[in-house]
């Protein structure tokens, strides 16, 4: 028999992780919007509840929970703010290159002070020629000697101004075929974060633009074999990347049920709650369907997750279906609360502007679904 | 030597879904099944009295309640914030205790741990509020008690100094050990919840005891051996009635003045 059940333990974590995002998160959302800017009180509170240490196993200082674990935080952040899951969750998609591929000492250089939050990470692939075929960025590295040096820009990179430890994807200068991962750190030679995005949702993450100009870096830095850097970082995006993203999705999806129960007991129309009328109800039920389908799919990819085994084609059914249904949802909501939804004091206007962000990151529904469909007719 | 802390800890209907719970006319109990349980909020405050101490100067903290096995989740929680030890005191001859009966249960409860130094409790439950179980288990243990605690310090490994609110003031005691103490909200901020804070209760104990580990027999404990009856209870409807004043704003302000004196609010 399959148990579909949570364990207490894993409630007594949904529980704290709900504690967590509404006593520490929650009050710093309007600030967090306002300046449109990562709060620093956030960063450090996610590091004081050990959220980085999520994935990292014991032995590098972490807490070795998994992704079971890891899922019910994001989901119970992202349904205070859709922003600090996505910082959070693009920390892990940082860390997981590292984990998977990294050699051990890479591991004991950077997984400790990763998992305590000490570093912040990212992992950066995505250029302006377009994120949906890595294959066709710019970015490259040709040797010297020991060294490897690195030239180029990327866009839309999470954590951009404050990661301390990139995982970044480069291609050879003299092999368009041959890709390289790089583990970079803030402050080396010729790297630096310029442009910062301002975006329309999940305004309290960071999003920007990295430059490359002759950054010299040793073979050290070099992400496990040169040549399989395609790999190791959409192995990573694959699961861990788009895992994130169904985390947030369906912490959005809650939020935006939530608020319309709410919403829809309170407003009195025809002289009862409007919470009574069939339409109204209507959606109520299909934002619960989708809730309850989405987190079907995201805890049985993240059983897979958990077992070691390959992932990422059930997280692309599971980001297709929980990004899609967020933002069906925040429609919906926004729609139940009239003209209120259009006012920035109601949250669910926020969830509107966060829901379609969760859109592109990690891949767009239609490549999820090329995705999809190539493992159907393979 | 180690002080021996007791926290007693009461799963009670989750506040936020108080909404729920239904009065039943034939026993006049409350119908709590389909309401989850929690941690009654002033026991976090007892907890984390606890915890501070046994940061500061060393001590071991036993978790005491006395419910339906489903607390067990509760006193999971207490271990998970960093008490030691926990009992859950359970069988179904407990149930229908009225303050009384739980006191007198958990004092029993306590005798069977054995030594203790400090007990702490909440002030009150948020059900059923009475403030009695803390003195009423002082008095059973023959221990001093201080009760609605805001402040408190160590002053020697066998001395503590307790401020106590009171309506326009406040009371500065010295209490000797062991004793019982109940806490209210002012007295700290409990901590959070970690998840290594979980990971580390996987490995501590929770253990039941029923009527015969306390050595108590039927009529000592639970409906039986509670002298309070309740007489009548009634589920309040509160109405609600809008009326909307027209008018410049200062005729707005008389008639909303004058309202409130009808009512005799003012
Ligand atoms: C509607 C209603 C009517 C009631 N009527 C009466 C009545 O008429 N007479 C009467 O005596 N009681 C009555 N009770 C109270 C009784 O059933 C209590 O719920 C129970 O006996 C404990 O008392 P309390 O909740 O008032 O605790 P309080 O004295 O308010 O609790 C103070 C502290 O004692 C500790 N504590 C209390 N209960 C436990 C427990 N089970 N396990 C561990 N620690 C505990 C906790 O630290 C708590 O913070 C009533 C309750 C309800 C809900
Ligand atoms: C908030 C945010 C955070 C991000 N964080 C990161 C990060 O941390 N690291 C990182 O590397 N990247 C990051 N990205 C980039 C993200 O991965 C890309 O935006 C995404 O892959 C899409 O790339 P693009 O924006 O260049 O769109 P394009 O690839 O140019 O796509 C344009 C359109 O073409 C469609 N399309 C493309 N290919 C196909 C196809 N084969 N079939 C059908 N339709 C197709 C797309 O669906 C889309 O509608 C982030 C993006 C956002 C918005």
């Amino acid at each position: 028999m399959i148990d579909f059940t949570f364990t207490e333990e894993q409630e007594m974590f949904r529980k704290a992780a709900r504690e967590f995002a509404e006593n520490q998160v929650a009050p710093r959302v309007a600030e967090m919007e306002a300046a449109g800017k990562v709060s620093e009180a956030v960063v450090r509170a996610l590091a004081e509840a050990e959220m980085m240490a999520l994935t990292v196993p014991e032995p590098f200082g972490g807490l070795g929970l998994g992704y079971t674990a890891r899922m019910i935080a994001l989901e119970e952040i992202s349904r205070i703010s859709v922003a600090t899951a996505m910082m959070l969750q693009v920390f892990a998609l940082g860390i997981e290159p590292i984990l998977k591929f990294g050699s051990e000492a890479q591991k004991q250089k950077y997984l400790p002070d990763l998992a305590s939050g000490k570093r912040l990470a990212t992992t950066a692939v995505t250029e302006a020629t377009g994120g949906s075929d890595p294959t066709g960025i710019r970015t490259s590295y040709r040797k010297d000697g020991d060294d490897y040096i690195i030239n180029g820009r990327k866009c839309f990179i999470t954590n951009s101004h404050i990661a301390d430890t990139l995982t970044i994807l480069a291609k050879d200068e003299n092999d368009p075929k041959a890709f390289s991962a790089f583990i970079l750190e803030k402050g080396m030679p010729g790297f630096k974060a310029t442009h910062e995005e301002n975006k329309v949702g999940m305004r309290g993450c960071n999003t920007g633009e990295l430059a490359f100009e002759d950054v010299r870096v040793s073979k050290e830095q070099l992400l496990f074999t040169e040549g399989k850097g395609l790999r190791v970082t959409m192995a990573a995006i694959g699961d861990v990347g788009r895992g994130g993203m169904v985390g947030c999705a369906l912490g959005v999806q809650a939020a935006c049920l939530e608020a319309s129960v709410k919403f829809s007991r309170e407003r009195i129309l025809y002289g009862k709650p409007i919470s009574q009328l069939p339409t109204i109800q209507s959606k109520l039920a299909e934002m619960k369907i989708d809730l309850e389908a989405g987190r079907l799919l995201a805890y049985r990819a993240c059983a897979i997750q958990d077992k070691g085994q390959p992932s990422s084609n059930e997280f692309a059914v599971a980001k297709y279906f929980t990004t899609e249904a967020a933002q069906k949802a925040a429609k919906m909501a926004v729609d139940i609360h009239g003209g209120y939804g259009c006012m920035q004091e109601y949250a669910v206007s926020r969830y509107l502007r966060d829901a379609f962000v969760l859109g592109p990151s990690a891949g767009t529904s239609d490549i999820m679904k090329v995705i999809i469909a190539r493992w159907v007719l393979s | 030597m180690t002080l021996q802390i007791i926290v007693c800890v009461k799963a009670v209907p989750d506040p936020a879904q108080a909404g729920r719970i239904r009065i039943d006319p034939a026993t006049r109990t409350l119908t709590r099944a389909d309401v989850p349980l929690a941690f009654n909020p002033l026991d976090r405050n007892a907890l984390e009295a606890a915890l501070q101490i046994k940061e500061k100067s060393g001590a071991r903290i036993t978790v005491l309640s006395m419910g339906p096995s489903g607390a067990e989740s509760i006193v999971r929680e207490c271990l998970s914030l960093g008490a030691d030890h926990g009992i859950l005191l359970s069988d179904r001859a407990f149930a229908g205790a009225d303050a009384y009966a739980t006191s007198f249960t958990l004092a029993r409860g306590i005798e069977n741990i054995g030594k203790y130094d400090l007990i702490l409790c909440g002030m009150a439950s948020s059900d059923g509020a009475t403030e009695w179980v803390g003195p009423q288990i002082a008095s059973f243990l023959g221990i001093p008690a201080a009760t609605q605690v805001e402040e408190l310090t160590q002053a020697d490994s066998q001395t503590l100094i307790v401020r106590s609110g009171m309506e326009n003031g406040y009371r500065l005691m010295e209490i000797k050990l062991p004793a019982l103490l109940t806490a209210t909200r002012k007295l700290n901020r409990p901590r959070a919840l970690s998840f290594s804070g979980i990971i580390k209760a996987r490995k501590k104990q929770i253990v039941q005891w029923g009527l015969q580990d306390l050595g108590l027999a039927e009529d000592q404990v639970g409906q039986a051996a509670s002298p309070t009856v309740v007489s009548a209870m009634t589920t309040r409807t509160a109405r609600r009635q809008v009326e909307f004043i027209e008018g410049s704003i200062e005729e707005k302000a008389e008639i909303l003045v004058q309202r409130l004196a009808q009512a005799g609010l003012i």
